[in-house]
């Protein structure tokens, strides 16, 4: 049971009190430039949270089973980004596969997660900064990707409002794009030092 | 003679562009998350735009020497294992030199692997130019990504704690906006700079 609420704590820590996107800055480049629809923001969320998912675990694993043991820490860099490479190409190969359609509309964001911040922040963040054991690492990555879910799907509901306003020309497109961020991540303000 | 001259001038114009025209944070938005999570005061944005700089030119001069011998379907995976290998050595020269810096920058340096600005600089440039023009595209665009951390620094800190570098630079009585110091203050910080930019600087 305690682990229960344990595992809990550390999904609901890392999607909302300490989302990466909006606390930790990871994942911006996505978050600005795939947030035109709610639709395709959903998608690419759940493809990441899929890639992160996989990816922590694997790294855990890696880190703990393989480069610890041998003491080869300095591997890590190299050998984290490679697990993520492959993981995003799996999921690129099932979704050509399965969701032919999503997989035109991603069009170069799909092999661009990899260098998603999101996914080789979390593998750090669980293996150096957090140091996790096995199951609350899992919970975290797969609360990372779903806080990036949430982040990115609440900037494209804004943003399909905000084709509307009538904005300074200066502003149009990023600027506006990254003051709304800013609001949004007062907002999220109000979460801090709930979960430690 | 003439060659190398011309193979001179076509490196220091590479330099300029990185400067401003193409500059990564103000006119190609890319490499953000650093530019927003280490902004907070100047010392850790210098320290990370020299680490950037550092790998920058390694990662262009070592993919354009080895532009010839890589076929076009690995190209991606072994620009990034390149990146990937220089940034463990930026790593950890910092662990050994400025253990303080390293400690407070924690996982944003290995994070530079993902850094957009180093692979589309690879992608864009090195992988299709020569060794020289390469180096000074590097070298400009990290100068450019460093002088873009600094503005942005310049501004979050002087407003979050009245001063600059540690030292204090606006009076005791000054209110500080707490703001600055939290990440809302630098998504505010970059979104307004870029408004102002595009309003007054952007050729028509």
């Amino acid at each position: 049971m305690d682990l229960v609420v344990q595992l809990l704590l550390v999904l609901i820590s890392v999607t909302v009190v300490n989302n990466f996107v909006l606390t930790k800055f990871l994942g911006t480049c996505p978050y600005i430039g795939v947030s035109r629809q709610v639709g395709m923001a959903f998608g690419m969320g759940c493809a990441v949270t899929f890639v992160t998912t996989l990816s922590g675990t694997m790294c855990w694993l890696i880190h703990h089973e393989v480069l610890a043991p041998l003491n080869m820490p300095y591997l890590k860099g190299i050998s984290f980004i490679m697990v993520i490479a492959a993981m995003v190409q799996l999921v690129e190969m099932y979704l050509k596969k399965f969701f032919r359609a999503l997989y035109e509309a991603f069009g170069i964001y799909l092999p661009l997660i990899t260098t998603n911040c999101v996914v080789l922040g979390v593998c750090l963040f669980v293996v150096d900064v957090w140091k996790y054991a096995f199951l609350p690492g899992v919970a975290a990555s797969f609360g990372a990707g779903l806080g990036f879910t949430l982040a990115i799907c609440i900037m494209a509901g804004i943003r399909e409002n905000l084709e509307w306003a009538d904005l300074p020309a200066a502003l149009r497109g990023a600027p506006i794009t990254l003051i709304t961020a800013g609001i949004l991540t007062l907002a999220f303000m109000g979460f801090s030092g709930m979960i430690k | 003679m003439t060659e190398a001259a011309n193979n001179q001038g076509a490196g220091l114009a590479q330099f300029v562009r990185g400067l401003w025209e193409e500059s990564p944070v103000f006119r190609q938005l890319i490499g953000m998350c650093p530019t927003l999570a280490v902004t907070a005061q100047m010392k850790p944005a210098l320290t990370m735009g020299g680490a950037v700089i550092f790998v920058l030119v390694c990662s262009n001069v070592a993919v354009s020497l080895m532009r010839k011998l890589v076929q076009a379907h690995q190209r991606l995976l072994m620009f990034t294992l390149t990146i990937a290998a220089f940034v463990t050595v930026a790593d950890y020269l910092l662990q050994a030199f400025l253990p303080e810096m390293s400690e407070k920058l924690g996982p944003y340096v290995p994070l530079i692997i993902v850094n957009c600005i180093i692979i589309g600089r690879a992608e864009a440039c090195a992988s299709r130019s020569g060794l020289w023009v390469s180096f000074w595209d590097g070298l400009g665009q990290g100068v450019g990504f460093t002088l873009g951390l600094a503005a942005l620094a310049t501004i979050r800190e002087v407003l979050a704690d009245g001063a600059w570098f540690g030292m204090r630079v606006l009076p005791a009585g000054f209110e500080k906006w707490n703001v600055m110091k939290l990440p809302a203050g630098a998504f505010l910080t970059l979104g307004i700079l870029l408004g102002l930019s595009n309003h007054f600087l952007k050729k028509k």
